[in-house]
């Protein structure tokens, strides 16, 4: 288990869902864990709604000072580099999509890399319209550590169409999901779905994380 | 049926216009709702179609005039202070008689406001929203899939009638993600005479204008437009109606306060209150008839709105005042709660059930 771990990906893949999930992971192991919520594109839906929980949670949240208010400035507080300078805690980084939410991950990178302790998480979501292959995938991959300047070290399929999901569904993109580890080189670590998906997927494939889905208040009940 | 996808609403209507035979697009990016433009920047370049960051909201409105005039499918869209500075450039489609689409992507107002979601530019979209008289046909999408079905079917509307379109959304649609359909690619063909696409010496030329030197001339033509708008009144009005059979309290909620309403109506109906929801889907033409017909049958409606009451006065149209309407609201980027909702519920239906 690394030190610091990062998440980033085509936007609205689910790399924020997937950080808040892995952050109650490493916590419920007993680390004492930090959260960044490096998002500087996403106006809405964000680290910061998870507030409630991380903190229930006793986890560290650093986000930047104007998320979720009617402020549209993109800049990152200071506290941001302790996830980076500070090596006592775990350190869990949510990058904002694409290459434009990468350039955010930059001015870290040289610590990243000093201290070399880190796992860079790449989301896959193959039902994402502009990333439904694994060569297009490849391609914002690349987009990605170029504006991070940070390499990809692993791959987490996160395919899913919402809360219409199936197991058929993610299993549908199993194939898809290993011939991006074979023309990228890197592993996939995981692959992730909501509980009751996950249970499904667990006696057919290996290296299931089961998420915990947040409710939104747009969402029609019954 | 065609494979699902996960996407943005904002997402969702860029490659539905595209799908539409939409291959112009002019914008210049606002909060909340850049990822349009983003998706134009990224898929446009890629299948030979035009997307240009314009340098300013009034020149990219400017643009798709231009475009428009030539019969060709275009669009823009922005968030509610910049489709205040297309305001002007929307007048002059209206009065050119040009179909193009609008989208607006709501934010918090009055002036630079903020950007979290809203509902406040209802008035400037059903009242024309420039100056002079026209109307736009007025579309509200409640989710990812309607962003998508609702453009394709704008731009059908837009040149059936030559009158432009616009998308009313607001923050939250075009942020939110959702399994979505998309529609099948059309193969679109203009069959517009009246642009300019050269004479060929075939033909007399087209004249693109708003501009009439005789007050007799420019009378007939708004009277001629009218008749139009007449037409689309009578023809083309949408609603849902939720729950309205044995109604006696009717809720009136169009987009993200449709989707909070249902929820509220829901709680309400296991109390034992007989609540429904007519759900206008364009707002204009405003879906007259079935308000008019629950002026009948229920007692009393509630309008739900992320804004300062402003739908409500075409609530109090349609019933004919017949019947109290109250107003259930938040404002500048607040949404209401469903238990706001069910709360205004049960006070509308007034105890006895």
């Amino acid at each position: 288990m690394k030190r610091v771990t990062l998440f980033a990906g085509h936007y609205g893949s689910g790399k924020t869902n997937i950080a808040v999930n892995y952050a109650l992971y490493l916590r419920e192991q007993g680390k004492d864990v930090v959260i960044a919520d490096m998002d500087i594109v996403n106006p809405y839906f964000r680290t910061k709604d998870s507030t409630d929980v991380l903190e229930a949670a006793g986890i560290e949240l650093i986000s930047p000072h104007f998320a979720n208010s009617n402020v549209d400035l993109p800049a990152l507080p200071q506290e941001m580099y302790k996830t980076v300078q500070d090596r006592s805690k775990f350190s869990v980084l949510d990058i904002g999509g694409d290459d434009r939410g990468a350039y955010a991950l930059g001015r870290y990178t040289p610590y990243i890399l000093e201290e070399n302790d880190y796992e860079m998480i790449f989301v896959a979501n193959f039902y994402r319209p502009l990333t439904t292959t694994a060569k297009e995938a490849l391609e914002v991959m690349r987009e990605i550590e170029a504006a991070g300047r940070l390499p990809f070290t692993a791959i987490v399929n996160n395919s899913n169409i919402g809360n219409e999901t199936t197991a058929e569904d993610v299993l549908a993109t199993v194939n898809r999901a290993e011939e991006l580890s074979k023309i990228s080189g890197l592993p996939v670590i995981f692959t992730t779905a909501e509980s009751k998906v996950a249970d499904e997927l667990k006696s057919k494939i290996d290296n299931v994380l089961p998420l915990k889905l947040q409710n939104k208040y747009f969402d029609i009940k019954g | 049926m065609a494979e699902k996808v996960l996407m943005k609403g904002n997402e969702a209507i860029a490659e539905a216009a595209i799908r539409a035979g939409c291959m112009h697009y002019f914008g210049y990016p606002i909060t909340p709702q850049t990822e349009i433009a983003a998706y134009m920047a990224k898929r446009m370049p890629k299948i030979g179609g035009v997307f240009l960051q314009a340098e300013s909201e009034i020149a990219a409105i400017n643009m798709v005039y231009g475009v428009a005039g030539t019969g060709l499918r275009v669009m823009t869209s922005s968030s509610s202070p910049g489709v205040s500075l297309k305001g002007e450039g929307i007048s002059y489609l209206a009065g050119s008689d040009l179909p193009a689409l609008i989208v607006n992507v709501q934010r918090g107002g009055p002036g630079l406001g903020g950007i979290q979601p809203s509902q406040s530019d209802y008035f400037q979209a059903t009242r024309g929203g420039g100056h002079g008289d026209y109307h736009l046909i007025v579309m509200a999408p409640a989710s990812v899939q309607e962003m998508a079905d609702m453009t394709a079917k704008c731009f059908d509307l837009s040149d059936k009638y030559r009158v432009p379109a616009m998308i009313l959304a607001d923050g939250t649609l075009g942020q939110m993600m959702e399994p979505v359909v998309l529609p099948e690619p059309t193969d679109y063909k203009p069959n517009k005479p009246w642009a300019v696409t050269g004479t060929e010496c075939k033909r007399k030329h087209n004249i693109i204008n708003s501009l009439y030197l005789k007050p007799e001339q420019l009378e007939q033509t708004n009277f001629e437009r009218y008749e139009r708008y007449k037409a689309i009144e009578e023809n083309e009005p949408l609603w849902e109606e939720f729950m309205m059979e044995d109604a006696e309290v009717c809720v009136a909620a169009f987009g993200i306060a449709a989707r909070v309403s249902k929820n509220a109506i829901m709680a309400a109906r296991a109390e034992g209150i007989k609540v429904g929801m007519i759900r206008p889907i364009t707002l204009w033409p405003f879906p007259k008839k079935p308000f008019k017909a629950a002026a009948d049958k229920c007692k009393a409606f509630i309008s739900v709105e992320l804004s300062m009451g402003q739908m409500i006065e075409d609530v109090q149209l349609a019933t004919e005042c017949k019947r109290p309407v109250t107003l259930c609201n938040r404002t500048g980027g607040m949404i209401p709660s469903p238990e706001e909702v069910l709360e205004a519920i049960k006070k509308a239906a007034g105890g006895n059930k």
